[in-house]
């Protein structure tokens, strides 16, 4: 429950942070950190607008995929204490229903018939295929470190071992920075900021998309950034788990995770949209590379 | 006794009923006949399942030797997913032929085809005896040939037949070579005998002999790279057939794979990893082929490889687990490589009745000249949504629970044995990840295009919704697909008895009970994210009952005669995916490029192979046919010169013992000198 709440809260700062750090910067004044969840506040008190060609699955599409981020959300435990639903293979669980809302908010995007929907359900279809490998390979690491198969009893036994599981988390944080940066379709591989159709991907998926809708699906992203980062918090916890030292912890680690998105974001380029898949694919590797060096720690390889 | 002379005498009893009935209870009488027998099947089957195992010994004389019938747990299991699909297949194929009145000799063949067929997969899972057994696959196969055939008058579907009918004839001759291979030193018939020879045989021997069955079982099944004929018959067939075939012919394969681990019952580890290395594959290159396709039905075949790389990633995995003695990952992987033989047979058979709706409404199956069919067709569009999402895995529906019981297996799996086996084991974890992803692409693709959006083409025939004999059937395998969602437990526990069969000792009750309550645990939150998403629907629907709602055209991003053909088509929903295999598939595109400053027209087209077919079957046959070819000179049509080779065949004929004869005394000769 505890998850829960820090989760939630974080996420009604997460976006404006970035937004703030991206203005500073760049030397603008900038909005203040609330202004992202004023708008959603705006959006969700608006009318809406429905094309004529969509149907049903376009009004559904928005509250399976803001349910599937609510939902997973759930499954993300704080140090010891599971979250509210917990048992052996939850993450598959986890990584099936983020699945599932991207399933909907793809065929929502599809059901308008603009092209430049489609063209961003196609590119968001793809890169989000190429980076389920890289989660999967991480908690398969962690499975094998650990011995335990749910996200609770993972980050519940993970620093009882040695003390190069915070080696490990570190590298894995980096995994999972990138993942939430595919995931939400961020920096490298999209430019939210950017006004031309032809090089979005979320953005231009959810163009017909307006009023409550797009409010959900904003938030849904801010709930998606958040619950990433605690999921990199739960590996920086300390070894007994007390409340004073892993809520600062927490709120520390989000917010240091919403500062280098910022910071990458004012100086990084987008991609070109061809060169995503490989910028995705090296995540894998990287993945990779932490599965041989618990390998390496467990003594299966010499 | 009784069971299995009603199983042969009602099917009998019904193919001479609809010979001399009406047009129109044709279908019924073949519905009644397999209702019959497979009420008949089914309560032996549910016995089975609870421990009441049925066995019954026939004196097939000489030449059988004592024919062995029973109906064991894993058989029974087998029969009554069979039986389900095959019922939803000849109710929905009752309203799906009605197309066709008229081919009273085409309807009565087909009718009696369909009958035969249910009792000869009947057979299949319950005779013991190989030479019995090689008998009814034979007529399992020759009587889905005649059903895949029905449009026989079309060039393409006598092919596809043929090419099938050629295949199964591949693979009964590896089964002929393994059950002969075995009775020749076991002097009998009865599978005991596998079991026997495997006992004393030595480990490489009885390797070859799996690999055999293997090879047999697998090109029914599917498996790549056995899997060629499949793409081109489910297509050809009727839909239902097509749902059938793909729901529970191929499942036959599959069943022979397990009752031949089950009759060696040695080597588990070695054999485990063979097949999961294959489904492993199998798993990736159907998936992976079927993105690219643009026929429906043939997207969907190529949609039965990858599943049966799942199942057959289960089935590895349990017999691995069995291998290393260790009870849990047994249990996961036969449990979930089982339980998706179910849950593919079910949503697979209704995503192919899917397809026979649309077929039957616009009269084509290539998916880029669809669009917008959800307003005419609402019902299809939701059932065919709900398939998708089942076969993509996606919870809460049932393709989800066997794929979780195979990802529990592999967590299970990464703990035990040195670096090998584990990095097999995270490559296959990969790989199903993967399968999973892509599969979503495909489906989001099929669905997207096909239902949503506006249609790209004008139809040539005003699309309507299918008839209610259509869609009743597809309801009821709906049904099937949400209970197990919402109740796995249920369903798992008729697993318990077809496992044990295979891990017998090593098999702790204890290892049933934690995957139970993992399951239960996992049913809570499927339950939960369903009131999750209601909870949700209804606030929206509460917070915005008072906001203005206005409906305009598509945002065109400025853009203002936007129009449908402007639309993303399925092949560039696919294209970055198809750039980035282009390497591994074989992709051929053609376009016209557009010059000059006045519009002309313009085409692009992709065409895809598949890359193992051209090594494995064409290139072969092309080279044959090239040696043959050297002969063609003989064939030169006037009857003189057959005449002469006959003449020369009896001489040699005549000559050959003389030859010998004398090469033997020139021998003898020479030895004396």
């Amino acid at each position: 429950m505890l998850s829960l709440i820090l989760i939630v809260t974080a996420s009604f700062f997460f976006t404006g942070i970035i937004i703030r750090t991206k203005s500073i910067l760049s030397g603008r004044k900038g909005p203040g950190i609330f202004q992202p969840m004023k708008d959603i506040r705006r959006l969700l008190r608006k009318g809406s607008v429905y094309s004529e060609t969509s149907g049903f699955v376009f009004k559904l599409a928005p509250t399976v995929y803001f349910a599937s981020v609510v939902m997973a959300m759930l499954f993300i435990p704080f140090g010891n204490q599971p979250g509210l639903f917990s048992f052996e293979g939850d993450f598959v669980f986890f990584a099936y229903v983020l699945a599932l809302g991207k399933f909907f908010s793809i065929i929502g995007a599809l059901d308008t018939g603009s092209s430049f929907e489609g063209m961003g359900a196609s590119r968001e279809a793809l890169y989000s295929l190429l980076a389920e490998p890289a989660f999967f390979l991480l908690m398969g690491s962690f499975a094998l470190l650990t011995g335990q198969t749910s996200f609770a009893d993972i980050f519940g036994t993970l620093h009882f071992t040695s003390q190069i599981s915070y080696a490990i988390g570190a590298l894995a944080s980096l995994v999972l920075l990138a993942i939430a940066l595919i995931e939400n379709s961020r920096m490298p591989l999209d430019d939210p900021k950017t006004h031309l159709e032809l090089t979005m991907v979320h953005e231009v998926m959810i163009l017909d998309n307006s009023g409550f809708d797009l409010g959900m699906i904003l938030q849904a992203t801010n709930l998606k950034f958040a619950m990433y980062g605690a999921l990199v918090a739960n590996m920086f916890l300390t070894r007994g788990y007390e409340i004073y030292y892993s809520i600062p912890i927490f709120i520390g680690v989000q917010f240091l995770f919403a500062l280098i998105i910022g910071v990458l974001e004012s100086f990084w380029a987008r991609f070109r949209m061809n060169h995503n898949p490989q910028f995705i694919l090296m995540i894998t590797s990287i993945a990779l590379f932490i599965f041989l060096g618990v390998l390496l720690m467990l003594g299966k390889i010499v | 006794m009784l069971p299995f002379v009603l199983l042969i005498f009602i099917p009998l009893v019904a193919a001479f009923a609809l010979l001399f009935s009406g047009e129109k209870y044709k279908a019924l009488i073949a519905a009644g006949g397999m209702l019959l027998s497979a009420s008949v099947s089914s309560f032996l089957a549910l016995q089975a399942l609870q421990g009441n195992g049925f066995e019954f010994i026939y004196n097939g004389g000489q030449v059988f030797g004592n024919i062995r019938l029973a109906v064991d747990p894993l058989a029974a299991w087998f029969i009554l997913l069979m039986n389900f699909t095959v019922l939803t297949a000849v109710f929905y194929g009752r309203s799906y032929m009605q197309a066709y009145h008229g081919m009273k000799t085409n309807l009565n063949l087909h009718w009696i085809s369909f009958l035969i067929n249910h009792s000869a997969m009947l057979g299949i899972y319950m005779v013991q005896n190989s030479l019995a057994f090689l008998v009814v696959w034979e007529v399992m196969a020759i009587s889905a040939f005649l059903l895949v055939i029905f449009e026989h008058w079309k060039i393409e579907t006598l092919k596809a037949g043929i090419n099938y009918l050629i295949q199964s004839h591949v693979s009964i001759v590896f089964l002929m070579i393994g059950f002969l291979w075995v009775a020749g030193t076991k002097n009998t018939y009865d599978f005991s005998a596998v079991t026997a020879y495997s006992r004393h045989a030595s480990p490489a021997a009885g390797i070859l002999l799996f690999i055999i069955f293997f090879i047999g079982f697998g090109i029914k099944a599917g498996f790549v790279p056995f899997h060629t004929w499949l793409p081109y018959a489910h297509p050809a067939a009727p839909a239902h057939i097509s749902g059938m075939m793909s729901g529970v012919i191929i499942k036959t394969g599959i069943y022979g794979i397990m009752r031949v681990i089950l009759l060696e019952n040695t080597n588990f580890l070695i054999i485990g990893t063979i097949v999961l290395v294959i489904s492993l594959f199998s798993g990736l290159y159907g998936v992976m082929l079927a993105i690219v396709q643009h026929n429906l039905k043939r997207l969907l075949a190529y949609h039965s490889i990858e599943n049966i790389g799942i199942i057959g990633m289960g089935i590895g995995l349990g017999a691995i687990g069995v291998g290393i003695g260790n009870p849990f990952l047994a249990f996961a992987g036969f449990a979930g490589g089982l339980l998706h033989v179910l849950n593919h047979s079910l949503f697979k058979s209704l995503l192919f009745y899917g397809s026979g709706n649309i077929y039957q409404a616009i009269h084509t199956l290539n998916i880029d000249g669809m669009g917008g069919l959800i307003k005419q067709m609402p019902r299809t569009a939701i059932l065919f949504l709900i398939a998708a999402l089942a076969i993509c895995g996606l919870p809460p529906f049932n393709g989800f629970v066997s794929e979780f019981l195979i990802y529990l297996g592999l967590f299970e799996a990464i703990h035990t044995g040195q670096f090998e086996f584990t990095a097999l084991i995270i490559l296959s974890t990969l790989g199903l990840v993967l399968i999973g992803g892509l599969a979503i692409l495909c489906f989001t693709k099929a669905f997207g295009i096909i239902f949503l959006g506006a249609a790209r083409i004008e139809y040539k025939h005003h699309p309507a919704e299918a008839e209610p004999g259509k869609l009743i059937p597809m309801v009821a395998v709906v049904a099937l697909i949400a209970a197990i969602g919402l109740f796995p437990q249920f369903f798992i526990g008729f697993l318990r008895l077809p496992v044990q069969q295979f891990t017998g000792d090593v098999f702790v009750s204890g290892t049933h009970l934690t995957v139970s309550s993992t399951i239960q645990n996992l049913t809570w939150a499927t339950w939960g994210f369903i009131l999750l998403v209601a909870v949700i629907w209804f606030v929206r629907k509460r917070l915005t009952a008072s906001s203005s709602v206005v409906t305009g055209p598509t945002w065109g991003c400025g853009y203002q005669t936007s129009d449908a053909r402007l639309q993303y088509t399925a092949s560039s929903f696919v294209r970055n995916y198809r750039k980035l295999v282009e390497p591994v598939l074989s992709i051929k595109k053609h376009k016209s490029v557009i010059t000059g400053i006045v519009p002309e027209k313009g085409h692009s087209s992709t065409h895809v192979y598949d890359l193992l077919e051209s090594a494995l079957i064409d290139h072969p046959i092309r080279r044959i046919k090239a040696f043959i070819g050297k002969f063609n000179f003989l064939q030169n049509g006037s009857v003189q010169f057959y005449v002469l080779y006959g003449v020369i065949f009896i001489f040699i004929i005549i000559a050959f013992p003389l030859l010998v004869d004398a090469v033997v005394f020139l021998f003898e000769l020479v030895k004396q000198l």
